[in-house]
């Protein structure tokens, strides 16, 4: 009888374990990994093509960021919560059409409520679809993972990837249109021959303003590729 | 006589279009270069890009798959997705506009034709599946293949335009990433600043390589 009582006793100890707080330690670190150790871009090489394709100007780095930081979120989420349903075989294209279907719906928002954006980035909206980020993310983490987590990873490598496509944007806007944010800065201070540079406008002034960034983050955070 | 002319305005026709063909494949490949003008397929670029020989398998299929998905995409968005296009079910679809599904019907053709092309190589040669195997499954997931078809719509060509597209997208991926591997291989004997070993080294060369292809602008046949 006592020993019914004590194994009793135990399973509600059990039970009555505080849950996990909202914001633990390791929830902390699924959010703040991503921005500078596990970074998306510079340590893990992935969703490279939009971070040059879109980096030109300011404005469009922005939006691509919101809007793929929206599809990784909730991608995850929705992976996430069907992740028991769903046949191993079959997962990469569950996985597509839940990614497609909230791309489609990103694009269609642009379409109505920004023309002008919607016409600027063109065909990379779409690319979202197969920017290895939110692939890799459903693929390695929303797939064995609970919402909530699921949630805060997704938010975690979105705003991996934006900071790093903000900088490389800011560069390239500063020294190849001479502005930022389309306001032309070297000619509010005054300098007016401000020589800009044409090959920052260009493919190769993305790879090279790319390539010194993960120079500099790599070093920092002692990240060596063999 | 006036028969005479037309044959001969027609041949001349017919001469520019194949030109033209043959322009856009050159075009695609040297100057549209899916890595260097578009940024396209970088992901499978700089990661499978250590050896010339694996480098070699993954190109050839990407050319394979380009080759065949950018035509049947140029269907689909001709008699399914474009405004109107249903018309040749019933001229009452007329109004009707599913280009919202252009998205996810190009990704589901694309998988399910990489999918198929697996299944077909398989049987056929088993050699060149050994080669590409591993590399058809990924391709799914490669934005160059999305990246082509959604230019391909922008650009209006027609069904032999799109495949000459097609092709000529992928050869310049083939071209890029074997060029890149034979670099990187030569690459592993010097010394690079440890921070920058690996991708960094790789992204300035890639645009290095970039500024060389910048030389073929202007070219045509």
């Amino acid at each position: 009888m006592s020993a019914e009582e004590t194994v009793v006793e135990k399973e509600l100890k059990v039970e009555k374990k505080p849950a996990e707080p909202f914001l633990s330690k390791r929830r902390k670190n699924i959010v703040t990994d991503p921005l500078s150790d596990d970074n998306p871009i510079t340590i893990q090489v992935l969703g490279i093509c939009s971070a040059l394709a879109v980096t030109v100007k300011l404005e469009p780095t922005l939006v691509m960021s919101i809007a793929v930081v929206f599809v990784i979120v909730f991608a995850n989420l929705i992976i996430s919560l069907m992740r028991n349903l769903i046949p191993g075989r079959i997962r990469i294209i569950v996985q597509l059409a839940v990614v497609a279907t909230l791309v489609t719906l990103v694009s269609e928002f642009l379409k109505a409520y920004s023309y002008d954006m919607y016409k600027v980035l063109g065909a990379y909206v779409g690319l979202i679809i197969t920017n290895c980020i939110v692939m890799g993310r459903l693929e390695a983490f929303a797939m064995a993972n609970k919402p909530y987590d699921s949630i805060l990873d997704g938010l975690g490598s979105g705003f991996g990837y934006a900071w790093i496509i903000l900088t490389v944007a800011f560069f390239r806007e500063l020294l190849g249109s001479g502005s930022i944010f389309d306001f032309k800065i070297f000619e509010a201070i005054g300098w007016t021959t401000f020589p800009t540079n044409g090959l920052m406008v260009d493919s190769i002034g993305a790879f090279v303003v790319l390539g010194i960034l993960i120079w500099i983050q790599r070093s920092k955070s002692g990240y060596v590729e063999h | 006589m006036d028969s005479k002319i037309k044959v001969r305005i027609r041949r001349t026709l017919i001469e520019q279009s194949i030109m033209e063909v043959f322009n856009i494949a050159l075009r695609g490949i040297f100057i549209d270069n899916m890595i260097f003008a578009y940024y396209l397929g970088m992901c499978s670029f700089l990661a499978v890009s250590k050896k010339v020989e694996t480098a070699f398998g993954l190109g050839l299929a990407v050319v394979f798959v380009l080759t065949l998905t950018v035509p049947v995409n140029w269907l689909l968005q001709e008699y399914v997705l474009k405004e109107g296009a249903l018309t040749w079910i019933d001229g009452s679809f007329e109004s009707i506009d599913l280009t919202f599904l252009q998205f996810i019907m190009f990704i589901a053709v694309i998988a399910s034709m990489v999918q198929l092309v697996e299944m077909i190589i398989e049987k056929l040669s088993p050699a060149l599946y050994g080669s590409l195997g591993i590399f058809l499954p990924l391709i799914a997931v490669n934005c160059a293949i999305l990246g082509s078809s959604l230019f391909m719509v922008q650009k209006d060509y027609n069904i032999i335009e799109a495949t000459s597209y097609g092709f000529g997208s992928g050869f310049g991926f083939f071209l890029a990433i074997i060029a890149l591997a034979a670099i990187r291989e030569k690459l592993k004997y010097s010394m690079v600043p440890s921070g920058l070993k690996g991708l960094g080294i790789t992204m300035l060369i890639t645009g290095l390589m970039g500024l060389a292809f910048k030389a073929f602008i202007g070219i045509a046949l």
